[in-house]
């Protein structure tokens, strides 16, 4: 695999290997120098056009702790502000040779784009409303150490899923690994066309929250307001908002996932925030691992670094 | 000089028939077996049609001469076997008054295709207040239009029809509500969502049309719709032409070609407006152009420049080429007679550009001399380096179609020969 683009260009079986690399990549950050010399003379581009703070943070960490060198490429005080086309920019990263190219942009399809343009291996940090493969992945990966496996469990998705790129990631992740996902919103944070997705649709929290493994909250911003799809805020989190009272009538041990940064009150109670059953900084910790397994996987797995003879 | 198209099947309004064709001094001098003149353009195996007459083409001057000019847009457009095409009003400055026109009808003078120039119905295409359409139909105007925007207002468009209809001119509407528009830049569908790219919905521009064919009912004025890309859109217009109201419909060469599932490449060369829609849709607008719902094959050429088409694919703007492949797209995909594909092409567009007699045929003495042989036959692989256009955004590369433009000749000039160009 030379890109990862989207969580399609793994499937189940990229996924299962994602998390057993994963596994091996959370032992090395547990040793009292939490590093190997897998990818020594590699270097990581970061390409950010967005603010992050986790996505980008992890990515950097994942790469040191590989012996990666990582290239930050800042755009507020990059030729971006000049009107420098994403392409020209792409093509003077790639011009310093990095091996890979960590790229998050407002815009959907930026990665594959950019995989056009450039010799270095892509990873899609997040585009637009389109994808957001490596939370996806960190998300399978606490819910597999959680729960044991991502195969039959229940899984709600809560919230804008319309806007949202963890959501079409995570939708994709959790069903081809087996995964009974309900999307639970209001209709008009519903994305068109729902009916093609492999979900079920719920239009009440209320109605599914006894019966999952796992409510996954996705961020409700209060520009919703101003495009009339909502009416308020304080609405939305009267009906669809994860409360101290729903909280409690999910099952034991049903976990309370996020992807971050939180809205806190709106979409989940600070309250639920800090029950052990949510699992927001565990989501964080395995994003250095699983991103490690992903660079990994992209940067020293080709077959010809390989001894002869050996099976890739 | 005189010049004698030898040996093709001619192919007008009035039928078809295996005859030479001699045009001199800008008219066709006569038309029937063994004739000669003093230059022989070879047309066995081929047909000779009226030449082609797009409705709408994009010309980019002024204001967007890195991407087109009139001169390069005409070259484009003999290539592609017209010889007049009516530029669209979205430059910069819009040719919303007298003086853009005659600047546009100036530099038409350059092009070796007629050029005829649209007018905007309100100032700046903005959709606030009328242009001053008699002064621009005085100067030859025939279509109005704020192409690239509908225009929003009902009470607003009631006022252009009416004003239109008083002139003897044709409004012409690109349909999109943009309240349900805004910030889409594909179909809004299954597509759409599994690439989390915001979505326009068939209904915006289904609305426009209901309302104009509502309108146009209760003026009395005649209304030409550009474009249309929806089922909904052609079951209306089919409905609305049974009913006796006077509406015409154009499609463009894409949306009979191309399907929205080719934005999945995120290349915004397949970005265009109105968006390609599914499979379903285009059937529908094939369907509108073999029954008679949809009256013309528009090119909607549309030159945008690399730069501006490797931006994100939404921050990149719509459209694509058109004029050199709308013959070959036409005979390849549509599974129409040669004769229907022809008719779509010259004389039914020349119609509704109030261009009637000028272009569009008939192939006859006295006529004026303008003339597209085409082979019928020929197979060929598009390649977008392969233009006259200024600009590549040709979303058919590599795709193998049947039917090329060999002779064009306009007003009496033979401007393409075997598919040379002759300045």
């Amino acid at each position: 695999m030379k890109h990862l683009l989207s969580i399609n260009d793994l499937g189940a079986e990229g996924i299962d290997e994602v998390c057993r690399l994963a596994d091996h990549f959370t032992e090395v950050s547990q040793r009292p120098i939490p590093k190997v010399p897998a990818l020594r003379g590699k270097t990581v581009a970061m390409l950010f056009y967005e603010d992050s703070t986790r996505t980008r943070l992890s990515f950097e960490v994942a790469a040191r702790r590989l012996s990666a060198d990582v290239m930050g490429f800042s755009v507020s005080a990059s030729s971006v502000n000049k009107g420098e086309s994403v392409r020209d920019t792409v093509a003077t990263v790639s011009a310093m040779g990095p091996d890979a190219i960590v790229v998050r942009h407002r815009s959907a399809g930026v990665p594959q784009q950019t995989a056009a343009w450039t010799h270095a291996s892509v990873i899609n940090a997040g585009d637009g409303w389109h994808e957001h493969p490596t939370q996806a992945l960190l998300d399978c990966y606490t819910i597999r150490d959680r729960l044991g496996s991502v195969a039959g469990r229940r899984i709600v998705i809560l919230g804008d899923i319309k806007h949202s790129r963890v959501a079409r990631s995570c939708v994709m992740a959790f069903t081809s690994l087996g995964a009974k996902v309900t999307l639970v919103a209001p209709p008009t944070l519903l994305p068109p066309a729902v009916d093609s997705w492999p979900v079920d649709i719920s239009f009440s929290l209320d109605a599914v929250l006894s019966d999952c493994d796992v409510v996954y909250g996705l961020r409700v911003q209060s520009e919703r307001q101003s495009e009339a799809l909502l009416p308020s805020l304080r609405e939305y989190t009267a009906q669809w908002g994860l409360t101290v009272d729903r909280a409690n009538r999910l099952p034991a041990g049903a976990l309370v996932m996020h992807p971050g940064p939180v809205n806190r009150g709106v979409e989940i109670a600070p309250e639920v925030l800090d029950q052990p059953n949510a699992t927001l900084n565990e989501q964080v910790r395995h994003g250095v691992a699983v991103r490690m397994a992903v660079l990994y996987l992209l940067l020293a797995a080709d077959p010809d670094l390989r001894p002869e003879g050996e099976a890739a | 000089m005189s010049i004698a198209v030898k040996g093709g099947l001619v192919i007008d309004q009035t039928g078809e028939r295996v005859a030479d064709v001699v045009v001199d001094d800008g008219r066709i001098v006569a038309v029937g077996p063994d004739l000669s003149g003093e230059e022989v353009l070879d047309a066995s195996g081929y047909v000779v049609a009226p030449g082609f007459v797009d409705l709408h083409t994009h010309l980019r001057q002024p204001g967007a001469e890195e991407s087109e000019t009139i001169e390069s847009g005409g070259w484009a457009a003999v290539r592609g076997g017209f010889s007049a095409v009516v530029a669209m009003p979205n430059t910069n400055p819009p040719i919303d008054c007298a003086a853009v026109v005659q600047e546009v009808l100036a530099l038409g003078g350059k092009a070796p295709c007629d050029v005829y120039s649209s007018g905007a119905i309100t100032v700046g295409r903005k959709g606030d207040q009328l242009a001053p359409i008699a002064e621009m139909a005085a100067l030859g105007v025939r279509l109005f239009t704020d192409d690239g925007n509908g225009v929003q207002e009902a009470g607003l468009m009631r006022r252009a029809m009416e004003y239109a209809a008083g002139l003897g001119v044709v409004l012409a509407q690109h349909c999109e509500v943009d309240s349900l528009a805004a910030g889409g830049h594909m179909h809004e569908g299954e597509w759409s969502s599994r690439l989390g790219i915001p979505g326009v919905p068939a209904e915006a521009e289904e609305l426009m049309v209901m309302r104009d064919i509502a309108l146009s009912r209760f003026t009395g004025a005649p209304v030409h719709f550009q474009h249309l890309s929806t089922r909904g859109s052609i079951a209306m217009v089919r409905a609305a032409r049974q009913a006796g109201v006077e509406v015409t419909a154009e499609a463009a060469t894409h949306h009979f070609t191309l399907t929205d599932d080719s934005c999945a490449s995120y290349d915004p060369v397949f970005k265009v407006n109105p968006p390609l829609r599914p499979a379903d849709d285009r059937d529908a607008v094939r369907e509108g152009l073999a029954d008679g719902a949809v009256d013309a094959i528009a090119t909607d050429h549309a030159p945008h420049t690399m730069d501006a088409k490797e931006r994100p694919f939404d921050q990149a703007p719509p459209g694509m080429l058109g004029l050199e492949t709308a013959l070959a797209l036409a005979l390849t995909e549509l599974n129409l007679p040669v004769a229907e594909v022809v008719g779509l092409l010259s004389w039914r567009p020349a119609t509704i550009a109030g261009l009637k007699g000028v272009h569009g045929g008939p192939i006859a003495p006295d006529a004026p001399a303008n003339l597209c042989v085409f082979d019928p036959q020929e197979e060929w692989t598009i390649n977008p380096d392969d233009t006259a256009s200024r600009s590549r955004n040709n979303p058919y590369a590599g795709r193998t179609v049947r039917g090329r433009v060999r002779h064009t000749i306009v007003g009496g000039q033979a401007v393409l020969v075997d598919q040379e160009m002759r300045p």
